[in-house]
């Protein structure tokens, strides 16, 4: 047991050294981050100067708005499709449910980078670049949602939805009122893995987006350190905590109804 | 009027056939048993009759409506499951209430907290949390509305699932083995508060067991189900002592009917073993005379049997014993006066009077018979 812990407590460590590493920079003067000798604890504290210079230089806000935004609007639409296509595919028997099955399998395949470009093209032609749409679009329909989703349905027993079917609940009342609770857990997991995923990409937001209006913080963080940082590490380090302090919060926030959630949706009747 | 008819029901499943024409009326306000054995059937004819499941063949009427081709909601019927089927995530007042704010509430009027502000709505919530309570309280639920189907006992799971099959005054119930899950004791109890409840709707009612005590304790009516197809549809009394094949006369009733070989001769004397029985037959060579434990008696002439075991009842004897000429098994249920006279390994005869004795030609079917005054056994 104790031996247990111990190895779970340096797994931790292990997994929290460079958030922490990033805090303490973030709270130094430049000089002292690249001195040779390893502390994590700051002598002098330049915290104020650090996270000033990126309070006042880059719209931080605003930028963490456009995190909430985008990463708010790709998870609704993920669950909205997701979880009736996930139950489709599990619980109801229509003409072209293996092909369709098939199909989200071979597109769980396709690396996100592939179809970036024919994605940029399009959005480019529409006239979407640099906007919202052009942010949330491509990643509204997520084949791994689907897939992890036909999965968990696939638990549920049927007797749950012929009563009901019978109690007077149509398809779709089946899907939000009694699939969807009940599958709280596999919910909760994807969300906080769309979310985090989302909220850290570069990639497509580098792509699509020009200027500050539609930058997601990842991309702030990346404008500030080509702009104002330059090599002062101290200031991108606070940058760095600021875009990521949201997930952090939203974590520990919610990390007791995550648990139960988990603890508490057992489907037994 | 509210019933449930059903006419020449087929289903197969791939190659296997499930279902073979089956055709059975429950009358309004009665309740029919559907016995028989695992995999014969009877979940899948409920779910046809509930529209979970669609026949090949046939016809279903619930209420004097053709309801085929309806879905399952517009049956107006309600179904309890063996599993009970309750929603986890709803508290036991909300299973309740969930059947009737499908029908009375508009998508609209049903969202949680905005709904309660529209027009109407606040009234027709009122009404059917009324109705929810109402439901409840006979079955002993008012303490436990506001748990979850995890916080409760499978008894009262059963209770819940029961309470949102009458909430909404069905024309037709379906109970699926709705007691297969409880334990001995408890499955009493519920048995009786079941029939209760039943006479209070006065709504058709089918109930599916493989429990043949059950059935014939509970039902107005028992239909015998083997292989997917109904055998005989009689009263308990009827059907215990008047079974229309051999299969029925052994699938009811415990401990099993006694079968013995016998013959009748061109005259139509029945024998067994070169015994006359008292009974006369259609002259058939090879007979099946099937006796019920309780019909068979100590006597000085009869049945020769040799003795092998006791089973102490407490208000009798089961005498467990071999039929001397070719050795069937045969059990009698004695007086517990006779332990005395009953050895194990005593050699004894087995007296019955000729009408309690039933008669099956070779194909299972039954024979007609009559007692022949002139050669009375025993
Ligand atoms: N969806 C299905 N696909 C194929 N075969 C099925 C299906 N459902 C049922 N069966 C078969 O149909 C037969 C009857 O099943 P059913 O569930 O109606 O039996 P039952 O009489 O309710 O038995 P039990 O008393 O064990 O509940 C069984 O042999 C079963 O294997
Ligand atoms: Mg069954």
């Amino acid at each position: 047991m104790t031996a247990r812990i111990a190895v779970l407590a340096l797994l931790g460590a292990l997994v929290l050294m460079p958030y922490l590493w990033m805090v303490a920079a973030s709270l130094k003067p430049v000089s002292e981050i690249f001195r040779a000798s390893l502390s994590l604890w700051p002598e002098h504290f330049a915290a104020a100067e650090n996270y000033g210079k990126v309070l006042a230089r880059v719209p931080v806000l605003h930028y963490l708005w456009n995190g909430v935004v985008v990463c708010g609007g790709i998870l609704v639409f993920q669950l909205l499709f997701a979880v009736p296509a996930g139950y489709a595919l599990a619980k109801l028997r229509f003409p072209g449910r293996g092909l369709a099955f098939g199909a989200v399998m071979l597109g769980l395949l396709v690396p996100p980078h592939v179809p970036a470009l024919p994605l940029y093209v399009a959005a480019s032609g529409l006239g979407l670049l640099d906007s919202y749409t052009a942010l949330i679009a491509p990643f509204t329909i997520s084949v791994f949602a689907i897939f992890l989703f036909r999965q968990f349905f696939g638990a549920l027993p049927d007797d749950l939805l012929h009563a009901a079917r019978l109690d007077g609940m149509g398809e779709w009342s089946i899907v939000w009122r009694v699939v969807l609770p009940n599958a709280w857990p596999a919910a909760t997991a994807f969300a906080i893995f769309s979310v985090v995923s989302h909220w850290n990409d570069l990639f497509w937001p580098l792509i699509v987006v020009q200027g500050h209006a539609h930058a997601t913080p990842a991309l702030g963080v990346l404008y500030f350190r080509s702009e104002e940082a330059g090599d002062d590490f101290g200031a991108m380090m606070a940058a760095a905590v600021l875009m990521t302090l949201p997930l952090v919060l939203a974590f520990l926030l919610a990390q007791r109804r995550f648990v139960e959630g988990i603890a508490t949706t057992g489907l037994k009747g | 009027m509210a019933g449930i008819t059903i006419t020449g029901i087929g289903k197969r499943f791939g190659a296997t056939v499930v279902l073979r024409d089956v055709s059975l009326t429950v009358e309004p306000g009665e309740f029919v048993a559907l016995v028989g054995p695992s995999g014969c059937g009877k979940t899948t004819l409920m779910r046809i009759i509930a529209g979970i499941e669609t026949a090949d063949s046939g016809d279903i009427t619930i209420g004097g409506r053709a309801v085929t081709r309806l879905p399952p909601a517009e049956r107006d019927v309600a179904m309890v499951f063996q599993s009970y089927a309750l929603y986890p995530h709803l508290t036991v007042r909300e299973n309740i209430a969930v059947p009737l704010a499908m029908r009375r509430l508009s998508a609209v009027q049903r969202l949680p907290v905005l709904g309660g502000l529209l027009p109407g709505a606040r009234a027709r919530r009122r009404a059917i949390a009324s109705e929810v309570e109402r439901a409840a309280a006979p079955l002993g639920l008012a303490p436990l509305l506001d748990r979850r189907p995890m916080e409760l006992s499978g008894g009262q799971r059963q209770r819940v699932a029961l309470a949102r099959a009458i909430v909404r005054r069905p024309a037709a119930f379906l109970m699926d083995e709705p007691l297969s899950n409880l334990d001995a004791a408890l499955r009493v109890q519920t048995r009786r508060e079941i029939v209760e409840i039943h006479r209070a709707a006065g709504v058709a009612t089918l109930y599916v067991t493989h429990d043949q005590a059950e059935a014939l304790t509970m039902a107005d009516k028992v239909a015998v189900m083997m292989d997917g197809a109904l055998l005989q549809i009689s009263s308990p009394e009827a059907i215990y002592a008047d079974p229309a094949s051999l299969q029925v006369a052994t699938f009811i009733g415990s401990p099993r009917i006694n079968m013995l070989a016998a013959t009748a001769d061109a005259e139509g004397r029945v024998d067994v073993a070169g015994l006359p029985v008292g009974l006369r037959a259609q002259a058939h060579s090879a007979l099946t005379l099937a006796l019920r434990p309780e019909a068979l008696r100590l006597a000085q002439e009869g049945l020769p049997v040799i003795a092998e075991h006791l089973e102490f009842l407490g208000d009798g004897l089961l005498l467990h014993a071999r039929h001397a000429p070719d050795g069937a098994a045969v059990i009698a249920r004695l007086e517990p006066e006779a332990r005395e006279k009953v050895q194990p390994g005593a050699a004894l005869r087995l007296g019955f009077a000729p009408e309690r004795a039933l008669l099956f030609g070779a194909d299972g079917k039954r024979v007609a018979a009559r007692a022949d005054a002139r050669l009375v056994t025993a």
